[in-house]
């Protein structure tokens, strides 16, 4: 086995390349990924390798751009989306929710969507309000698709292959500050199980369970908590949809303390749905409540210090921390 | 296949595939009259002549999307009326197992994408099913049945464009039947002939006599042959009128009932009967008896989905998603 420390974007890249190399009914379309970058590169090189009929560059069309997906997927294809922001599944709502989703039901499960809709999130680039949000909330609340959010190359390398391969939907979200963070990759294929959480920080005093770049903010809190003693378990759920909940009691019933770290607003946001799923579980294994750290229920601003300051740091984990410890 | 090449026997089968719709809706109707089939279901009645006219012309492997008054083209599609009629009364032997419901029904073996409870919802999937026929030359090609209400949607608009700029096989069939709902077409749309958007998006547009069976072959017919050539999509208006509400139970205020009268005069079936009858190829005892047939086996349709099983308590939660693959 050979590892090989590279960036997040540069698994994604691999993966992109290896999946559409193995299955020529792969392909992947989206705007402007075919010129051969994409806004943020995740897809250098493809329209080289693969041409310009499996990697397309579409118009401004997110409802005809995610909606074709599905008829493609139903046809033989295993189309790939490529949906520039999260933010615009306002634009394309009822495919992603009326028509992907409930495909699979409404069809008494013939239909088999296998599509993968790629996007991002997150703030870190000073995009406000309509580029910088995190809505995985929206997605999990809807039956019929699997969400996935990775935190690491090599999670967001084998988690993508996998979800390529799978005939459900699956909404892939990376995250804007993902992108450069190296790690290591087996050279080897890898391929990642989805709704499977993975723990990224053994410790015996607290749970964490963090998602997405979070994962990467409670790690963090963690190295600042231990120089206190303070020794956290920091879970990733990987799959935020459907939830990997037995790892996260398992620890639980060892810590007796969670905290749910999400970079989504805090009303109705997915670290409410972790808490209320795990309250009903771990109860009585509880030594106090169970605590979110998530973004302050505004729009994402413009200045870069105030938006560094809504959505949770370090310092915000290792308060909550603090907070259920005597 | 053009219009003068149909033999006498398939202008007979054209004659039954329309008949059977509209013995099947009007099973419907009485079903619902009778208070054994609940909900409002969206019947084809007065359409007809669009279904059989647009899937005479397509093949086995060709695709549809349909809409929320879809029981007319799955039929033409060729639906079975047994498992249609058990899907609108959401029995188990229903083509969804009774979990799709009238305006959800699907069957891919036949070519049949679904029906679509969203104005205007299957119009991208329709775009999408083309471009695969594309990528994999799978030689098929889409029929995108929508109606004038869905032709002002975004989806529309998105829909025209991207088939258009990537030249994909789709048939855009309008059924204009002048009300989106409750509002009648002029009200909400800037133009009269949904055919003149077509030019706006790039590709040909036919606006043809919907309750003519063999003008709306015809027109099908010559778009699939330019779609399977690579020359791209077309957009079919077909004007036409539906002489039932926009759902069963509809008080149809938006309209007087001499009006709809007056347009049963121009009954696609009442037409082509006489154009059968001018051609010496269907006689009255002929007519009738296809008639009964068709009458008969909606009546048995409905009869097998009263007598069918509910779905089991445990499909409730049953085909949310699929397994996942292994590994």
């Amino acid at each position: 086995m050979t590892d090989r420390n590279i960036s997040y974007l540069q698994a994604l890249n691999e993966a992109l390349h290896e999946e559409m190399g193995r299955d020529s009914d792969v392909f992947i379309m989206g705007e402007d990924i075919g010129l051969g970058m994409g806004t943020l590169g995740v897809t250098e090189g493809l329209r080289d390798e693969f041409g310009p009929e499996r990697v397309r560059n579409s118009p401004i069309s997110e409802q005809a751009l995610v909606g074709a997906a599905l008829g493609a997927s139903l046809t033989g294809s295993r189309p790939i989306v490529e949906l520039m922001f999260i933010d615009l599944l306002g634009v394309c709502g009822d495919q992603v929710v009326n028509q992907i989703a409930k495909a699979a039901y409404m069809s008494g499960g013939k239909a088999k969507p296998a599509l993968v809709i790629r996007t991002q999130q997150g703030v870190g680039m000073g995009l406000a309000a309509q580029h910088s949000q995190s809505l995985e909330a929206w997605l999990v609340h809807i039956p019929g698709l699997i969400v996935v959010a990775p935190s690491t190359p090599r999670d967001a390398k084998g988690l993508l292959k996998t979800a390529i391969r799978d005939d459900n939907p699956v909404f892939f979200i990376e995250n804007k500050r993902h992108y450069p963070i190296k790690g290591l990759v087996p050279e080897e294929e890898c391929l990642i199980p989805l709704g499977k959480a993975d723990i990224k920080r053994h410790g015996r005093d607290v749970t964490i369970v963090a998602t997405s770049y979070q994962v990467h903010t409670a790690l963090a809190a963690a190295e600042t908590l231990s120089k206190d003693g303070i020794e956290a378990e920091i879970i990733d759920p990987r799959t935020l949809s459907p939830l990997d909940v037995e790892p996260i009691a398992e620890s639980v019933r060892r810590t007796h303390r969670l905290v749910v770290v999400n970079e989504g607003c805090r009303t109705g946001g997915y670290a409410s749905e972790v808490a209320a799923t795990l309250g009903e579980i771990v109860f009585n294994d509880l030594d106090g409540p169970i605590l979110r750290v998530a973004a302050e229920d505004a729009p994402i601003p413009a200045n870069l210090r105030l938006e560094a300051e809504i959505v949770p740091q370090p310092k915000d984990i290792e308060s909550a921390v603090r907070q259920l410890l005597p | 296949m053009g219009k003068m090449d149909f033999t006498g026997d398939q202008l007979i089968h054209t004659y039954r595939q329309m008949r059977r719709i509209r013995d099947f809706e009007l099973a419907v109707y009485n079903g619902v009259r009778r208070g054994v089939i609940a909900g409002g279901p969206h019947l084809y009645v007065g359409e007809e002549a669009v279904a059989v006219g647009v899937c005479t012309a397509l093949h086995d492997e060709d695709y549809i999307t349909s809409t929320h008054r879809g029981h007319g083209h799955l039929l033409a599609k060729g639906g079975q009326m047994k498992p249609m009629m058990a899907e609108i009364l959401a029995k188990a032997t229903g083509y969804c197992k009774g979990k799709g419901g009238s305006m959800h029904i699907a069957d891919l073996d036949l070519g049949i994408l679904g029906a679509n409870g969203i104005v205007g919802g299957g119009l991208p999937s329709a775009v999408g099913a083309a471009l695969s026929s594309k990528l994999k030359q799978g030689g098929w090609v889409v029929a995108a049945f929508f109606g004038d209400g869905a032709s002002n949607t975004g989806s529309f608009h998105e829909s025209l464009n991207m088939a258009a700029a990537w030249r994909l096989p789709v048939i855009f069939v309008n059924e204009n039947n002048r009300f989106a709902m409750f509002t009648p077409m002029q009200w909400t749309t800037g133009i009269t002939d949904i055919a003149d958007r077509a030019a706006a998006y790039g590709m040909p547009g036919v606006s043809v006599d919907g309750n003519d069976v063999l003008a709306v072959y015809a027109a099908a017919s010559t778009a699939r042959e330019r779609a399977l050539a690579g020359e791209g999509p077309t957009l079919i208006e077909c004007k036409t009128y539906r002489f039932l509400g926009h759902y069963v139970g509809d008080p149809q205020d938006y309209r007087t009932p001499a009006e709809v009268e007056a347009q049963r005069e121009n009954d696609p079936l009442l037409r082509f009967e006489r154009v059968l009858a001018d051609r010496g190829v269907m006689n009255e005892d002929e007519r009738l008896d296809i008639t009964r047939q068709t009458e008969r086996e909606a009546a048995e349709a409905l009869q097998f989905a009263l007598e069918s099983p509910e779905p089991d308590m445990s499909e409730l939660v049953k085909d949310v998603r699929h397994p996942f693959n292994p590994l």
